[in-house]
Order: C-alpha cells, then structure tokens, then sequence
C-alpha cells in the first residue's frame, strides 16, 4: 500500500490552489494597456470594474450555483452608498468610502439572502429580480437624496491617498485604483474558492441534498457567500461611482445585472479567470459591432450567445479546457 | 438493560389522509445487522427520511441511546452518527471521487467552514479521504470525476461518502439498486467489510442480498410493522409469505 498523499489525485487536491505561472498574463496586460493606450484608459477602467462585478457573480452563480438575475442590486447599492455620502458632503474619501459600499451592499445581500435562499431554482430567479427592482424603484422615489431618474453627477471625490485626484478626462488615477482593488478582490476569491469553505460551496452547487445528508449548514453557507459576493458588487459600484463622479438608476438596472451574466457565461462561470476573458470578449465585441452595424450591433452578440448557449456551455474558457484535455488515461493502481 | 442505539415509538406521518407510517415501534441495536423489506409503497423511503430528519413525524417519538431526537434538525442528526445511502446517487457528478469523500470528512471534522486557507492543507482530511477510498478499493479511481465511473463504482463512493462521517447507524436505502449483477458482488463485498460496530439497517427487495446479509428482519406493510424476527423465522411465517414473499416468487 502506497502513502495516500503519494497518489496523484490527493497531490492535485493538495496542490491545485498553487500559482500557476500562466496567471500572471491577465495583469501583466492589464499593466501593458496603462502604457500602451493612455488615450483609452476611460474604457480600460470600465472594463476593469466590469470584470470585478463578473468576479462577484461568479463566487455566486458559478461556485455555489445560486442562480441570480439580480446582481445589479448590489452594484448600485455600492454605488449610491458612496454618491449620495458624497453628494451630501459626509464622505468623500475614497478608499474608506468603497469599504462602506461593501458594507452596505452586504447588509442588503444578507438582508435579502436570509429571506431569498430559503428558495430554488426559478422562484429564487424570479426573487432576484424583484427585489433588485424594488431597490431601483425605492432610489427613483427616494428623488432628494438619490436624484432620482437623473441621477448624482459630478460628485465630490477626495484626491486618493490625498495626494492622486480623479481626473475624469485623464483616468490614469482612476485606472490604477481600479486595478489594485480589483487584484486584491480577487486574491480574497481565490483564496476562498480554494478553501475547504469553498469546497463546500461546489457541494451545495452539485447536490444540495446530499450536502444536507453529510450534515452540512447549507442554507448558513449560502446566505454567507451571497452576502460576501454582495460586499464585492458593491465595492464594484462603488468604484464605479467614484471613477465617473456619477451614479444613476442604470446601476440598479436589468440591463447591467442581464450583461455582467451573459459576460460570465461567455467567459466561462465556476472558473475565476472566466470574468476576465468574458468582459474583455464583450466588451470589445460590441465595440467593434457597434462600429461595423451601428443599427443592430446587438444582434450579433445575440447570435454569438446563442451559439455559446447552444455548444459551448462551459463558455470560452471551457472550449479551451476541452482543447487541452487529452483522454484520460485509466487509472489502475 | 441498555438503551438500544436507535428507537421509534409509536411513530406516525400522514400525508394528507396517506398513512406513510403507523405507529411504529422499532429498535436497532449496536452492532445489527438489520434488513426492512416490504412491498412497493409499504413507507420503508419514508421511515428513513422519519429517521434522518428529512420528514418530521405526525406524532411519535425517536430516541437514539434514550435521547429523545424528534425534534432534531437533520444536519445535527448527521452530527450524532446518523448517515445514509440513497436510492438513487446523490453525488457531487462533476467533482472527483477524492473530493467527494473530501466534502464529507471536512464536515465531520468541522474543517469544512474555514475559509482562508487552501483545501490542500489539510492534510489529515485529504489523508483521511484518501484511505478510505483505499479500503473501499476505490483509490484507483480517485482522480476521476464520478460522471465518468461506472454505476457500481459510483454506488460504492455513495457508501464512502456516509462511511466518512463515521456513524454509529447506517441506513442503507437499496444499496445495490441499479448495479448490473455483473458489478453488485462489489457492493456486496463492502457491505460484508463494514465496521463491526457500526449498527447497519439495510433496505431493500433484494431477497438474496436481505438473507445473505441480516441478521434480523422487520417486514413493512402499508405503513406499519407487519413482523420482525431472525431470518429463519420470517423465512417461515406463513403470513409473510403470503404478503410479501409469495408476492415476489420468491421460495
């Protein structure tokens, strides 16, 4: 009998939390693009804090398999906490200011989970989007404090660190905020998709009753990850906020929570770097389509969707999965 | 005399005007090797999810070593040594065998909550995981996902995942339910291996798996006890036979 750490897959599981030396490539272009399209940082930042959101969604949708339609609630709950304290001359720090985005948006997502995630599949769907549309009617009426249908513009932001200002013809401020939060909220989902916590998650995502017959907490675990994924949204939109000085109703809108999903199953969901790939593919796909058919650019992303939807499940990052796996050899021991 | 490991009194469910289960009074004791049997629709599924917690009982009692535990939740249950197969596979189909395993020994041993550090670190319940696998001659497939292991092989990690939360009863629903006779000496095999001590209540049709393994029977018609007695002895009850075994053909 041979030590059970030496069997290959107990070596995988030991190890597969490991840095691989490929995972560097997506920051060291995101460094490159700083120096290589200074003129189009504006765009560089939305991206950056599009992937950050996808992030969210993924510990969610890809890792503990809660279907939400409704992510967007927490994004603009992140970003009104940091307008409407910087609106009303409360705060305008910016680094403290994304910390208390994070920690409104996760009183939401507890809020909302404790009662939410007592259901499944298409009422849990169905839930998501009503309360996101409850947030985004509540700050249409809230119209003193939140602008209403117009929105908060040119907010008050403090230079970061007091030394850096936000300058939003030239974001190279904002580009570099954006990157280093978005690299530290990614450590901590790393980390944590990793972890034994993590594990459990995949658990509850592949078969909620059998986790319950292993005695597992699992409707504890599911209202705690929904409610770190929440704080993670809410750092996005308040990030968001602070980069354009602005926040309006969009942030709490179908649209933004209907975009950051097919941007993860594009990418690929359950994978970490599936955000990455899949809002640099949107976004730049309706870049370009937008030029070449200016009228219905949509269109084709439509088709390219249901064409994912169709063959690729996995999305992107799965037919490079695919790709790259050979047969598997027959274990025999 | 001792408290038995586990007990029901009196114990009933109805759904609506169904009576799933009526009056039951049942004992397993430390160590059993017990067998439920009992036509289609008898209530043998619902006496399990009555015993693990899944369904609360209409009135009655549960007792494990002379605790009342009617009104404990089905994960606290687990915690007290209470584990169980299912009919049909609930496994994690696109995880590992290994991490299947893994899943269940971090819960038991409360590792599963932590959140900061990688699953690979723990040693102990990888090591753990991966000798069981061993013992249940599984280690060879440990790396595959379970999508791609044959029905038997994937029966015997539906045992390995109860057996890594180290119960003191184990209920077994069909263990061999859907395994081509060609496969089913392999669960047959690990159920022959299962610990001494660990009190084993095993439910099925199988009439060769039942006499080959109990030591104990209890027959289950339309909700209630109909019997209980060694096998011989229910072997030659006239009645059973007429309900149940005559039913089936069998002897």
């Amino acid at each position: 009998m041979t030590e059970p750490l030496d069997h290959p897959a107990a070596r995988a599981l030991a190890e597969r939390h490991r840095l691989r030396p490929w995972e560097a490539i997506p920051w060291l272009l995101a460094l490159g693009f700083y120096f290589a399209f200074p003129k189009h940082l504006g765009f560089g930042t939305e991206l950056l804090v599009t992937v950050l959101f996808a992030l969210s969604l993924d510990l969610v949708l890809g890792y503990a398999g809660i279907v939400t339609l409704g992510q967007a609630a927490f994004f603009g709950a992140g970003a009104y906490t940091v307008g409407i304290l910087a609106k009303q001359g409360i705060w305008t720090e910016p680094i403290t200011g994304l910390i208390l985005a994070a920690l409104v948006a996760a009183a939401v997502g507890l809020g909302s989970g404790l009662v939410l995630l007592r259901t499944q599949g298409l009422t849990l769907l169905m839930l998501t989007l009503c309360t996101m549309a409850l947030l985004e009617e509540a700050a249409n009426l809230a119209h003193d404090y939140t602008g209403g249908f117009d929105g908060l513009d040119s907010l008050p932001i403090a230079p970061l660190l007091g030394r850096f200002e936000f300058n939003p013809l030239y974001p190279t401020t904002q580009y570099l905020y954006v990157l280093v939060v978005l690299f530290v909220c990614f450590v901590f989902v790393r980390t944590l998709v990793y972890s034994p916590f993590g594990q459990s998650l995949r658990g509850i995502r592949e078969n909620m009753l059998r986790m319950h017959a292993v005695g597992a907490p699992v409707r504890g675990r599911l209202v705690l990850c929904y409610t770190l994924s929440a704080a993670i949204a809410g750092i996005a939109g308040g990030i968001w906020a602070q980069a354009n000085a602005y926040v309006n109703l969009g942030t709490l809108g179908l649209d933004r929570a209907a975009t950051v999903l097919i941007i993860l199953v594009l990418g690929g969901h359950g994978r970490l770097y599936g955000a990455f790939i899949g809002a640099v593919a949107y976004m730049v796909l309706s870049h370009f389509l937008a030029k070449i058919y200016p009228t219905a650019w949509q269109l084709g992303l439509g088709l390219l969707l249901v064409v994912i939807a169709l063959f690729a499940r996995n999305g992107i990052l799965g037919i490079v999965a695919a790709l790259g796996r050979r047969p598997a050899p027959r274990a025999t021991s | 005399m001792s408290a038995p490991l586990l007990e029901t009194r009196a114990l009933c469910r109805n759904f609506g005007a169904l009576a799933a289960a009526r009056d039951i009074d049942f004992r397993l004791e430390a160590g059993a090797r017990h067998a439920l049997i009992g036509p289609n629709g008898a209530g043998k599924t619902t006496f399990v999810n009555l015993l693990t917690g899944v369904v609360q009982p209409t009135t009655g009692a549960i007792l494990m070593k002379g605790r009342d535990i009617t009104g404990v939740a089905q994960a606290e249950r687990v915690k007290l040594g209470i584990a169980r197969t299912f009919q049909i596979n609930r496994l994690f189909r696109r995880l590992s065998v290994l991490e299947n395993v893994y899943i269940a020994v971090a819960e038991r041993v409360g590792a599963a909550p932590s959140m900061f550090r990688p699953a690979g670190v723990r040693r102990d319940v990888v090591d753990e995981s991966m000798q069981l696998l061993e013992t249940l001659k599984l280690s060879g497939d440990a790396a595959r996902r379970i999508s791609e292991l044959p029905y038997g092989r994937q029966r015997l990690v539906e045992l390995a995942i109860a057996l890594a939360l180290r119960p003191e009863v184990l209920l077994l629903d069909e263990p061999a339910a859907g395994v081509p006779s060609a496969e089913s000496h392999i669960i047959l095999d690990a159920i022959d291996g299962l610990p001494r001590d660990i009190g084993v209540l095993i439910i099925d049709h199988d009439m060769d798996l039942v006499f080959r393994f109990a030591e104990r029977i209890t027959v289950m018609v339309s909700g209630a006890v109909f019997a209980t007695g060694s096998p011989r002895e229910i072997a030659a009850d006239a009645e059973v036979r007429a309900v149940y075994l005559g039913r089936t053909g069998h002897g």
